[in-house]
């Protein structure tokens, strides 16, 4: 069977828990990545408290989908972007994020951290060089 | 008897605490529930409206939904306080009535 590789961009807008859009989000990346596409998370606006460190959710009866966040690298998804501006509004820096490793079995090349905070003219790039984007 | 206001939105995508902030009374309190706890936060472009607020309301972050996010108290703008669950009745208890900034 041929297959296409596709590029997709799952644009991350939303703060976790307050709305169902994080975990959405999380559930049809997983999806994406079993089908062998090209998965890009950009997490940009509110989204960037999906990726904050520390989250414990034992006050207020909800699951903590956070460590989920932690095993992507397993599902060789391998491109997770930061928007920079969107940190600095919010008094943030890339020591308040999980760290992301991945790692390829095959190869043995591994990343220690696959979070990559970036400029907006890379989270433009991003956009244009993407085949698809999911909105959340 | 006052007020107590409470936000659930963050400040940096509806401007429920805004509003809020606007036309809640001196002496009223306001408490940041939800993703209305970002605003709490030191650093944040939110930092001049809570700090003029301050002056005038009383401000509450509640503790559950800030640790939820992965935040402690310490990371809180000075000035502002942390409830539970008991003490949020107790306020809702308090004052006159409870008014929600949806």
């Amino acid at each position: 069977m041929s297959e296409t590789i596709k590029k997709f961009l799952y644009l991350n807008r939303k703060a976790p828990y307050g709305t169902i859009y994080a975990w959405e989000s999380l559930e049809v990346v997983l999806i994406g990545a079993a089908f062998d596409q090209e998965v890009n998370l950009l997490f940009m606006d509110d989204g960037v408290y999906q990726l904050a460190k520390g989250q414990d959710t034992s006050g207020i009866g909800m699951k903590n989908f956070s460590p989920t966040y932690r095993t992507l690298g397993d599902y060789e998804v391998k491109n997770i972007f930061v928007d920079r501006d969107s940190l600095a509004a919010r008094g943030l820096t890339q020591d308040d994020l999980l760290q992301i490793a991945w790692e390829d079995i095959e190869t043995e090349e591994s990343v220690e951290n696959i979070v990559t905070v970036v400029d907006a003219p890379a989270v433009r790039a991003l956009m244009d060089a993407a085949d698809v984007v999911f909105s959340f | 008897m006052s007020i107590l206001h409470t936000v659930n939105k963050s400040p940096f995508e509806r401007n429920s605490l805004e509003s809020c902030l606007k036309f809640a009374a001196p002496g009223a309190a306001v408490l940041l529930i939800e993703d209305g706890v970002y605003a709490g936060l030191r650093d944040t472009t939110a930092v001049p409206l809570i700090a003029d607020a301050l002056e005038r309301v009383k401000i509450y972050v509640l503790g559950p939904d800030l640790k939820a996010r992965g935040f402690a108290a310490e990371r809180l703008i000075p000035g502002i306080g942390v409830v539970d669950y008991a003490q949020f009745v107790a306020m809702a208890v308090e004052h006159a009535k409870v008014q929600a900034w949806l």
